[in-house]
């Protein structure tokens, strides 16, 4: 495996979605070569990241304004 | 009728008797489901268009429709990916008029190619979360989503903010499950590169 091979492969891989050989192919590529070693790290950490911050707060006082607006548009439709 | 069903299981997803309920004319079942969508679509929404009041409208229209053509949902999706499916559209629509962004076409064959491979390649530890607070991580986040192209960026939203799986994000946005792998991955690519020069930078001043 080189390191286009193994970019290929890193959708799947976050997704363990890869054979066991593929996995261990990944393990002893990465073992060697520190590049692919810190994108596959930092990448994970980013996916990581935007899972965990929540980057748009819908606050309470939004939400129920919001909510009052579609229902309104909803029922007026139905006139 | 057919069920709405999580892949692989035989379990009926909750929301269908809503929707029939919703479909028959109570209008109390269509309020719950839009209690349980209306966060999520509002996100989705302002993640696309990264504005707070095309976000409001475009949630408000994507309910109004569903609504509207609810006879036209068949079951043969998940009724919350329906949902999203119309907030791409809408929201992409939007992006469209405001012309203000930069535009990837959605049939772009993205190449896991050499190219592809980040050029930056500092490692941050610790973890980003412990470097800055909240409010600094949150901007960060923010900014960096916004530089990536709205095809890339909606990808990004659907798969890893919003949690669908590759075959719903494929469904919402009318896309093979082979291009929202491949766009995925070159979103995921930028926006660690990008983080890279932030969390390097950050680590290195402290550590100096």
């Amino acid at each position: 495996m080189n390191c286009t091979d193994l970019l290929g492969q890193l959708t799947d891989y976050f997704d363990d979605k890869l054979s066991a050989d593929l996995r261990e192919e990944i393990r002893v590529h990465t073992a060697g070569c520190q590049h692919c070693r810190v994108v596959l790290n930092t990448t994970r950490q980013t996916i990581e990241v935007y899972k965990g911050t929540e980057i748009y707060e819908v606050s309470s006082e939004l939400r129920e304004r919001l909510h009052s607006a579609i229902m309104a548009r909803c029922l007026d439709s139905k006139k | 009728m057919p069920a709405i069903q999580s892949p692989g299981t035989e379990e009926i997803h909750p929301d269908v008797e809503l929707v029939a309920r919703a479909k028959d004319g109570d209008v109390a079942a269509f309020e719950q489901l839009v209690r349980q969508y209306e966060r999520q679509i509002f996100r989705v929404a302002q993640h696309i268009t990264q504005n707070r009041e095309d976000a409001e409208d475009i949630t408000q229209d994507v309910f109004l429709k569903a609504y509207e053509k609810l006879e036209q949902f068949q079951g043969n999706s998940k009724f919350s990916t329906w949902l999203v499916r119309i907030a791409v559209n809408e929201s992409l629509m939007r992006l469209r008029k405001r012309k203000t962004s930069k535009t990837v076409s959605m049939d772009e064959d993205v190449q896991t190619e050499d190219g592809a491979i980040p050029r930056d390649f500092a490692e941050w530890r610790p973890n980003p979360e412990q470097l800055y607070n909240q409010s600094e991580l949150g901007d960060i986040l923010r900014r960096t989503i916004q530089g990536l192209p709205p095809g890339f960026r909606t990808v990004f939203t659907l798969r890893d903010i919003e949690n669908l799986s590759t075959e719903e994000t494929a469904e919402a946005l009318g896309l093979s499950v082979p291009a929202v792998k491949s766009r995925l991955l070159r979103a995921r690519l930028q926006l660690r590169e990008r983080l890279s020069r932030y969390f390097g930078q950050k680590k290195e001043g402290q550590t100096t």
